[in-house]
C-alpha cells in the first residue's frame, strides 16, 4: 500500500464543555434543514413518475414478431433448457397452412414464464436462436396471487407495431425461413393481407397492414 | 480369438469382429452414422475412418493401408494395428473432413429438429467436426417433409445418406419400399416416385390419378408394420413420426423402461413422458427377445390409455342413466349387485397382468363362489381349454424365442407370422428359420419368410395334423425335431389342438401355444378357465365345473346367469357379439374398465381401473417368460386387483389380493408336480362342401386394425394396409372379378363389401377377410368365423 491508511475515526479536536453539552441536539439540525427542502418521496404508482431504469436493465421478457407480424418463436425450448431457475415452460406445435404462426414448420404453442422463479439473468435471451425472446426494461411485476405471476404467451408477445399483420397467416410467398432470419422481410405482402382479409375479415390489424404492405 | 492393437491397447476379440466393435470393447468410441450392430456393414458414411496396418509377407512386417479405412466394414485380423482419432493424426483429419462434408448440405436447424438433443450428428459434429464451418454457398434444400407413410415423415435435406433406413427395410422386415435415388449431390432417399426417377408408368397400368397410387408393378408406397424403427435408428433428424413431431425436446422427457401391452411377445420398450403425459415409446434393448426393434403397434399405440373416454370416476346406473359417484358409493353399489346375485359369471378379458388375473381368480372362486370364469374374449372352444390346461398352464418357461428361431424347422398352424406375430416375425426372418405355414394361402408374411405353404382350408388343420401324426418322423423327416406353433385361432378348428399334441409327440417336436393378447398367458397361469386353478392345477375346492365364455353368454341370454363381472374386453371380439349384447343387457353387469367403451351401454356399475402405464404389474409372454414392468406415471388410478380387493372387503370376505407382493407370495408357495389335465381328443370334422357362389371363410386379425388399443392414433391407422377380400383365382374367375373389383361376402346376418385381391396360392374355394379392419368386422357383421361357409357376389360398383 502506497498511501498511509486513514484512521477510521478522524482526528478531531477534543470538544469543549459547551460542545459536549449541545452534541445530543446537533443531529436535529439535519431534521430542521429538511423542513425547507423539496421532499424526495415518490407516490409510486399513484402519483409522480419513477426514473426509468437503465436501457439495458433486465426486465420482463418479450416475444418478438417479424415485421410482417409472424412470431419469431419456433418453440425450440432452448430458453427453457438454458434457464437456471426452470422458470420457462414451452410446448411446440406444428404450423399448418390454415394456421401459420411463425416462419417455418414449428411454433411455440404454449409459452409460459414463471416470474416467481425468474432471476432475470438473461441466459434465455442468449440461448434464443431466432432473437424471439428479448427483455424489456419493464419491472412492474407484481400480482396478488401466484397464478398471475406465470405470464403466458399472450402476455409476453410483443405488441403489434404499425403495419404488422396479426398471425396466423402464411409466410411471404417469396421468402424462405432464412430470409426471415436474416431480416429480408420488411413487412406483410399484399398476398398475406389478402389471405387475412379472406379468412379473418374483421381482424383489427388489417387496416394498418394494408397501408404498410410491402411488395 | 484374434489379437489386435487399437490405440496401443491390445485386445482379444472373436474372429470376424469389426474394428468398430473391437474398439468399443477396448473402450474407444469411433464416430459413426451408418454402422448399426443389427444391420450388415455398408461403409456408406465414411465417418469411422481409421488408420489400419496389418502384418504382411512371410516375416509379418507391419504394412499400413495407403489410406484411412472404414472401421465399420473391416474385420479384425491377427496382429492388426489400428490408430483411431485418439492416436492417429491421419484418422483424425480424415474424420474431420468427412464431418465437414456431411455438414455441407445439412441444415443447421437443430432448434426445430426433433432429434436435436439426442442426435448422433450433433454430438459427433461437436466431438470430431471443425469448430467453424468453412462452407459459404447455398445448401441443398428439398420440399419438406415428405410423407413416406402417414406416420413416417422424411426431411431429405437433413439426411446424411447413411442408408440405415433402407437397409433396415430391406434386411429386417423385408419391406424395401424406400431406396436411394438419383446420383451425386442430388442423391436422396425416397419412395417410388416417377418424377424423381424419371420413369414413366408401365403402359396399360396407368397410375390412379385420384388416389396417387402407383401400379403395383412399379412399386408400392412405403408400408410395413415395423416402419417406426427407422425413426429411432436415423442418426440425424431426417425421419420423424407424425405422432411425435414437435411434441417435445429430449431434455424434457423422462424415460422409463417398460413392457409393451399390445401382443403376446411383451417386447421391451421405453416410455418417454413429459409432465405426466406419455409422448412417445421407443424400442427397448432386449437381445433375447425384441433386440432393438418393436412393431409400430407397440411404438405408436399408447393414446388409448389417456383416451377422451377414459374413466376417472366410478359410474353407477340410476334410473337408466350412468352417473358419477364416489368410490365408496360405487363399491357399495357393486357389492350389493354381486351380493344379491344368484349365479354369476366372470369375464375378465385377455389383457390382464398376472396380478390382476390372480385377483380375478380368487375373487370369482372364494368371494363369488363361482367357477364360471373364462379369460378368452374371442373365438374359443372347450377343446382349446382342455389343451391349455393339459399342455400350457403351469408349464413355466417353455420354448424360448431363441430356441424357436434356432429350431431345424417351424410349423405355423393357425398363426400368421407377420399379422399376428409382431416382433416374432422379424426374429424368424432374421434367423432365416425354415418355416412351414399350415395356412389357406401364402400370405405376404409367409412369402417374405421364405416359408413353404402347406395349403389347408380353415377347419381342416386338425385333419392335416392327424395325418402328420400318423406319418411320424419316418414319414416326415424334414419336420422331425421341429417346433409346432399353434395359434389361438385354431380354437375355431375342431380337432386341431388334439392332433397338434399327437403330431408333436410323433415328430419329437416341441409345441408352442401362441396367444395374441399380452395377458392371456398370465390369465392362464392364474387359472382363469373353468375347472382350472393357479399354476395349471385342477380344481380341488369342491366348486362345480363352471361355464366357459360361450356357455356363460348363452346362459346369461337365457336368464340363467343374472350377474356378470366384466373386465377389460371388447364385446365386438366375442364369438357372437349380438347374442353377447343381448345377454349383457339382460344381466346385471359390474364392469372394471379403463375406458367407457362399449360397456357404458349395459353396465350397471363401472369401476375405473389403471391402464398398464399407471400401474406396476407382470405380463407373461408366449414363451412363459415373466415380464415385470414398473408404474410409469404418477396416478390415482388403481389396478383391477385393488378394486377387487375392496369389493371382496365390502362383500365381507376380504382376500389378500390387493398387492403385487401378495400375489407373488402365493405363486412362490405353489408346490410343483400337480396332476395335469388329460389331453383333449377331438376328431377333426370332414371337409365341408361348397356350392356355386359359396366359399369357405378364412379370417384373422391384421396387426394394425380397429383394435381398441390403437384408438386415437390416426396416423398409424392411416398407414395400415387396405382391407381386401382375398380369394383364389378359381373363385375370381367364377365371379368374373379381377383385382380391386368390389366383392360382397355375406351370411344370413350381414354383408361385407371390399375390393378383391386374387391370391395365386389360395385353395380353390377359399376367401379371406381381415377380421376387424375398417369395413370388415367379420364377427360383428357376418356372425361367423374361419371355417364357415359364406356367400359371394361380385358387385359392379361399391355400394350397390
Amino acid at each position: 500500500m502506497s498511501k498511509k491508511q486513514k484512521p477510521l475515526v478522524a482526528d478531531r479536536k477534543e470538544k469543549g464543555f459547551i460542545g459536549v453539552g449541545l452534541a445530543p441536539w446537533a443531529g436535529f439540525g439535519v431534521t430542521l434543514r429538511t423542513f425547507f427542502e423539496k421532499p424526495v418521496t415518490e407516490q409510486y404508482p399513484f402519483r409522480g413518475k419513477f426514473p426509468p431504469p437503465f436501457p439495458r436493465y433486465h426486465g420482463r421478457h418479450q416475444l418478438n414478431r417479424y415485421p410482417d407480424g409472424l412470431e419469431k418463436c419456433v418453440g425450440c425450448e432452448l430458453c427453457a433448457w438454458a434457464c437456471p431457475a426452470d422458470a420457462i415452460f414451452v410446448e411446440a406445435g406444428a404450423n399448418t397452412p390454415d394456421a401459420q404462426y411463425s416462419a417455418g414448420e414449428r411454433y411455440g404453442r404454449v409459452y409460459q414464464i414463471n416470474y416467481l422463479r425468474c432471476v432475470f439473468c438473461g441466459m434465455c435471451i442468449e440461448a434464443c436462436p431466432t432473437r424471439a425472446l428479448t427483455m424489456t426494461t419493464n419491472y412492474e411485476l407484481a400480482a396478488p396471487n401466484r397464478e398471475q405471476m406465470i405470464y403466458t404467451k399472450d402476455q409476453l408477445l410483443a405488441p403489434m407495431e404499425q403495419g404488422m399483420l396479426a398471425a396466423p397467416h402464411p409466410m411471404r410467398q417469396d421468402a424462405t425461413t432464412a430470409d426471415y432470419y436474416s431480416g429480408q422481410v420488411q413487412g406483410p405482402s399484399p398476398e398475406q393481407v389478402e389471405w387475412v382479409r379472406t379468412n379473418r375479415p374483421e381482424d383489427p390489424s388489417l387496416s394498418g397492414a394494408e397501408r404498410g404492405a410491402v411488395r | 480369438m484374434v489379437t489386435c492393437t487399437i490405440d496401443g491397447i491390445e485386445i482379444d476379440v472373436p474372429k470376424g469382429t469389426l474394428i468398430i466393435r473391437a474398439a468399443e470393447q477396448a473402450g474407444i468410441m469411433i464416430p459413426r452414422f451408418c454402422d448399426h450392430p443389427l444391420l450388415k456393414p455398408v461403409a456408406a458414411c465414411r465417418q469411422c475412418l481409421v488408420d489400419v496396418a496389418s502384418p504382411f509377407g512371410p516375416e509379418g512386417k507391419l504394412r499400413p493401408f495407403p489410406k484411412p479405412q472404414p472401421a465399420c466394414a473391416i474385420e479384425v485380423t491377427p496382429g492388426m494395428v489400428v490408430g483411431t482419432q485418439m492416436t492417429s493424426a491421419a484418422a483424425k483429419e480424415a474424420q474431420e473432413q468427412v464431418a465437414e462434408l456431411v455438414l455441407i448440405n445439412h441444415p443447421l436447424d437443430c432448434p426445430v429438429c426433433d432429434k436435436g438433443g439426442e442426435c448422433p450428428l450433433q454430438n459427433q459434429a461437436m466431438s470430431t467436426g471443425r469448430p467453424v464451418s468453412r462452407f459459404v454457398d447455398k445448401k441443398n434444400t428439398f420440399p419438406k417433409p415428405l410423407s413416406l407413410t402417414p406416420q413416417i415423415l422424411l426431411d431429405r435435406e437433413r439426411c446424411v445418406l447413411c442408408q440405415r433406413c433402407t437397409r433396415f427395410a430391406l434386411q429386417i422386415p423385408g419391406d424395401p419400399f424406400i431406396a436411394l435415388q438419383m446420383r451425386g449431390a442430388n442423391q436422396q432417399i425416397g419412395t417410388f416416385d416417377a418424377d424423381v426417377l424419371g420413369v414413366a408408368p408401365v403402359a396399360g397400368e396407368a397410375a390412379d390419378e385420384s388416389t396417387g397410387d402407383v401400379p403395383a408393378v412399379c412399386g408400392e408406397p412405403f408400408a410395413g408394420y415395423f416402419a417406426g424403427n427407422i425413426v429411432q435408428i436415423c442418426p440425424v433428424g431426417a425421419l420423424t413420426s407424425a405422432a411425435y413431431r414437435f411434441r417435445a425436446r429430449p431434455f424434457d422427457l423422462v424415460s422409463t423402461a417398460s413392457v409393451a401391452e399390445h401382443d403376446a411377445n411383451c417386447s421391451a420398450i421405453r416410455i418417454d413422458y413429459r409432465r405426466g403425459v406419455v409422448l412417445r415409446r421407443q424400442a427397448g434393448d432386449d437381445p433375447t427377445l425384441n433386440q432393438e426393434w418393436i412393431s409400430d403397434k407397440d411404438r405408436f399405440g399408447f393414446r388409448w390409455q389417456t383416451a377422451p373416454d377414459r374413466l376417472d370416476k366410478p359410474l353407477v346406473r340410476r334410473d337408466g342413466e350412468l352417473v358419477e359417484v364416489s368410490w365408496p358409493v360405487a363399491i357399495a353399489a357393486a357389492a350389493e349387485i354381486l351380493g344379491q346375485a344368484k349365479t354369476t359369471a366372470v369375464l375378465p378379458g385377455g389383457r390382464l397382468t398376472l396380478e390382476d388375473a390372480y385377483a380375478y381368480g380368487v375373487f370369482a372362486r372364494r368371494v363369488l363362489g363361482t367357477d364360471n370364469v373364462d379369460f378368452r374374449a374371442r373365438v374359443s372352444s372347450a377343446e382349446e381349454a382342455q389343451f391349455l390346461a393339459h399342455h400350457v398352464a403351469g408349464s413355466g418357461a417353455g420354448v424360448s424365442l431363441e430356441e424357436l428361431i434356432a429350431a431345424p424347422s417351424v410349423v405355423l398352424a393357425g398363426f400368421e407370422p407377420e399379422e399376428e406375430g409382431g416382433i416374432l416375425y422379424l426374429r424368424l426372418r432374421e434367423a432365416g428359420t425354415k418355416v412351414y405355414a399350415l395356412a389357406p394361402f401364402a400370405s405376404r408374411g409367409v412369402q417374405r419368410l421364405g416359408g413353404k405353404l402347406i395349403r389347408c382350408l380353415p377347419g381342416q388343420e386338425g385333419q392335416w395334423l392327424s395325418e402328420l401324426a400318423a406319418l411320424g418322423k419316418a414319414g416326415k423327416p424334414e419336420l422331425a425335431g421341429s417346433v409346432i406353433v399353434v395359434g389361438e385361432r385354431l380354437a375355431s378348428s375342431p380337432g386341431a389342438f388334439s392332433n397338434a399334441l399327437k403330431a408333436a409327440a410323433a415328430l419329437d417336436a416341441k409345441l408352442v401355444w401362441m396367444p395374441r393378447r399380452a395377458g392371456e398367458r398370465a390369465a392362464l397361469e392364474a387359472g382363469l378357465l373353468p375347472g382350472l386353478r393357479l399354476g395349471g392345477r385342477a380344481a380341488q375346492d369342491g366348486l362345480p365345473m363352471g361355464l366357459d365364455l360361450a356357455g356363460s353368454v348363452a346362459a346369461a341370454a337365457a336368464g340363467e346367469i343374472d350377474t356378470i363381472l366384466f373386465g377389460g374386453l371388447e364385446v365386438s371380439d366375442l364369438p357372437d357379439p349380438h347374442l353377447a349384447r343381448e345377454a349383457f343387457a339382460k344381466a346385471k353387469v359390474v364392469a372394471l374398465g379403463v375406458r367407457r367403451g362399449a360397456v357404458e351401454s349395459f353396465a350397471d356399475v363401472i369401476l375405473p381401473v389403471a391402464p398398464p402405464q399407471e400401474k406396476a404389474g407382470t405380463f407373461i409372454n408366449w414363451e412363459g417368460r415373466v415380464r415385470p414392468f414398473p408404474q410409469v406415471l404418477v396416478s390415482t388410478a388403481v389396478s383391477d386387483a385393488k378394486v377387487l380387493a375392496r369389493l371382496a372387503e365390502a362383500l365381507g370376505k376380504p382376500q389378500p389380493i390387493g398387492s403385487v407382493a401378495a400375489v407373488h407370495q402365493a405363486l412362490a408357495e405353489l408346490k410343483p408336480g400337480a396332476e395335469r389335465a388329460p389331453a383333449p381328443a377331438v376328431a377333426p370334422p370332414p371337409v365341408r362342401p361348397t356350392g356355386a357362389g359359396e366359399a369357405i371363410l378364412s379370417t384373422w386379425r391384421m396387426q394394425v386394425d380397429c383394435a381398441a388399443g390403437l384408438d386415437y392414433e390416426p396416423y398409424l391407422a392411416a398407414s395400415a394396409p387396405a382391407p381386401l377380400v382375398r380369394m383364389s383365382s378359381e373363385l375370381a374367375r367364377e365371379l368374373g372379378v379381377k383385382d380391386s373389383d368390389p366383392v360382397a361376402v355375406s351370411t344370413k346376418r350381414g354383408q361385407i363389401v371390399l375390393p378383391c385381391k386374387v391370391e395365386a396360392t389360395a385353395a380353390a374355394n377359399l376367401i379371406h377377410l381381415p377380421a376387424k379392419s375398417p369395413g370388415s368386422w367379420v364377427l360383428e357383421t357376418l356372425g361367423v368365423t374361419s371355417g364357415a361357409v359364406v356367400q359371394l357376389a361380385a358387385l359392379k360398383e361399391v355400394g350397390q
